[in-house]
């Protein structure tokens, strides 16, 4: 009995201090609750060029039809609003604002509660987002399909971990916030290739080969593009896109981790 | 044995050093320059467990640095330091939850919420049960004396309620050390004097630990028997403060109205005579002699009124640091 006493107990606190977590973030996210509605239509991109594509050479994109597009761009709008991150923004106004010094002396990484914020934010963008969709349904009825169960599930299964893993590459940038006060300007210099080559502007199908073969090798296509082909029933290579996903998370954590480190070693050594 | 030990603990920052004006501008943009800054010179002390001690100097002293580097935020750039058996600067959870620091300038409890959201939080972090977290929350409320406003969103709050409230969060996991810094600043009388009640029945109750740095003196008679002073990095002073107002005041002021004016050469043998107005007098007494002075003074003039007085405290320390003769 000894033995599973202190995993037990350990799973017992973990589960505790989520739902906790959870639900405070939530209650938190809620007072923002008119801010997360123009977050979320801030979000609209890919409808903007759902517009903009249908009036051009849709023909032109192997194995799209008119109405495949309006999927994939319906698909992509919804992954894209599970998958925003904003750590590092979080961050850096938390290290200036002198916030990050009372987190530092509990027992407890605070990272576990940036990534709790980010869940609640999502659950409270969910009913926007159904509202948005079912507004683009009303105007546009041909835009809704029906996934299949398989394919729902492994498009849910790919945008959590597509979350996870910018989460954790924007987690490992944040780190820098330790050496630069305006280390958010980093991301933003790192939107631009994420907005053109995650799938957002165009599915990964218009892009010439040179190009297309070039954006598989970053981990942006694999956050919205995969996870949007998933959902709308496009035909992408299911494991390799797991696999590589998988391996952009496990590449950028231990950088995260050691960055951390240095970080905490150099925000001590300078003055918290 | 002590609970926080500190020995010949040095910090050091490394700070940019720019010139003013458009050249200085360019050179610090093409070429950074920066200078060491001692902010705490070998400093060593221990403390005891459930004392109160208060540290006491100017700003930029070096006591919110000493501070840091016991709670662990900032590791020393020398010396040794022991707080609760564990190394701070390694933040082990072990340590973490033995200790806590309120910075009445920042804050932990969560802006847009009601503090119970962030008790919540807190009670969860440290493991703390719900019916054991509620008993407690219902305690030490009733000590600080706060009712609804622990359901109100913080923002709302005045300056006193959320330092009650951030007090009551920063205990909550019952830690053996407290390190305040601060902790009445902006502060109005009655607020801070239920701070300071509230602290010393928190110190009779469970035993904590407390080293509290604070510009009001009152914070320091009220709660401190023990006082640090430190003064630009160096420690000049660990003791009782009674010993500290001592050695800080060896003289008393006696002030003295007589029926009939008395000539200067009178009070020579009494002490240092500072004025003389027809018939008020004002005498500078050593503390040691005083008793027998006054006992004389009585004796040999007709006295209408006396008064012995003890100058304020941080009058004293503000003169001597002023002055530079600390030591």
């Amino acid at each position: 009995m000894s033995r599973h006493h202190g995993p037990d107990r350990s799973l017992r606190h973990a589960v505790r201090l989520a739902r906790v977590l959870l639900s405070s973030q939530y209650a938190l996210m809620l007072e923002f609750r008119a801010e997360i509605v123009l977050w979320a239509l801030s979000g609209v991109l890919p409808l903007i060029m759902l517009g903009l594509w249908s009036g051009t050479g849709v023909a032109s994109i192997p194995g799209f039809t008119p109405q495949r597009l309006v999927h994939y761009f319906l698909a992509a709008f919804v992954v894209r609003q599970f998958t925003i991150v904003w750590v590092i923004h979080a961050f850096e106004e938390d290290a200036l604002q002198g916030r990050l010094s009372p987190a530092l002396l509990q027992p407890l990484n605070p990272f576990w509660r940036y990534l709790a914020a980010h869940v609640s934010e999502q659950a409270t963008r969910l009913p926007f987002v159904l509202a948005i969709v079912a507004l683009v349904a009303l105007v546009h009825p041909a835009a809704l399909w029906w996934p299949t169960p398989a394919g729902l599930l492994l498009a849910l299964l790919a945008t959590h971990l597509a979350f996870l893993v910018r989460f954790v590459i924007q987690s490992a940038l944040t780190m820098l916030c330790f050496w630069s006060e305006r280390a958010a300007a980093l991301e933003r210099l790192l939107l631009i290739p994420y907005l053109f080559l995650s799938g957002l502007v165009a599915p990964l199908e218009a892009f010439p080969e040179p190009m297309r073969s070039f954006a598989l090798h970053t981990p942006f296509p694999w956050m919205v593009w995969f996870p949007a082909q998933l959902l709308s029933g496009g035909t992408v290579p299911v494991a390799r896109g797991f696999g590589v996903l998988a391996a952009w998370g496990l590449l950028f954590l231990p950088i995260a981790v050691l960055l951390w480190r240095a970080g905490l070693r150099r925000y001590s050594a300078m003055g918290a | 044995m002590p609970i926080i030990r500190a020995e010949g603990l040095s910090k050091t920052y490394r700070v940019a050093d720019k010139q003013p004006g458009l050249l200085g501008t360019l050179r610090h943009f093409v070429a950074r320059r920066s200078r060491d800054v001692p902010a705490v010179s070998e400093v060593s002390f221990a403390i005891e467990p459930g004392e109160i001690v208060g540290f006491l100097g100017p700003n930029g002293a070096g006591k919110t640095t000493t501070l840091k580097m016991l709670s662990g935020l900032i590791h020393p750039s020398a010396g040794t330091v022991e707080v609760a058996g564990c190394v701070p600067f390694r933040r082990q959870g072990r340590f973490l939850r033995q200790i806590s620091l309120v910075m009445g300038q920042k804050q932990q409890l969560i802006w847009d919420l009601p503090p119970l959201d962030s008790l919540r939080v807190n009670a969860a972090v440290y493991g703390i049960e719900d019916a054991e977290a509620h008993r407690r929350i219902q305690e030490l409320a009733d000590m600080l004396e706060l009712g609804d406003e622990l359901t109100r969103p913080v923002r709302k709050l005045s300056l006193g309620e959320r330092m009650k409230a951030e007090l009551l969060a920063a205990l909550l996991h019952r830690p053996a050390v407290l390190f305040l810094d601060e902790p009445t600043l902006g502060l109005d009388v009655n607020a801070q004097a239920r701070v300071r009640r509230f602290l010393a029945d928190i110190n009779r109750r469970t035993g904590t630990t407390v080293l509290l740095t604070s510009h009001y003196m009152g914070d320091i008679t009220a709660l401190c028997p023990r006082v640090l002073l430190i003064h630009q990095g160096h420690l000049f002073f660990d003791g009782r403060l009674d010993a500290l107002t001592e050695r800080l005041t060896p003289c008393r002021e006696v002030r003295l109205e007589l029926a009939e004016p008395q000539p200067a050469a009178a009070f020579a043998p009494f002490g240092a005579l500072e004025s003389l107005e027809g018939r008020r007098v004002r005498l500078l007494i050593p503390q040691e002699q005083l008793t027998g002075a006054v006992a004389r003074l009585l004796a040999m003039f007709a006295v209408l009124d006396l008064e012995v007085s003890e100058p304020p405290i941080e009058e004293l320390i503000g003169r001597l640091f002023q002055q530079g003769v600390v030591g």
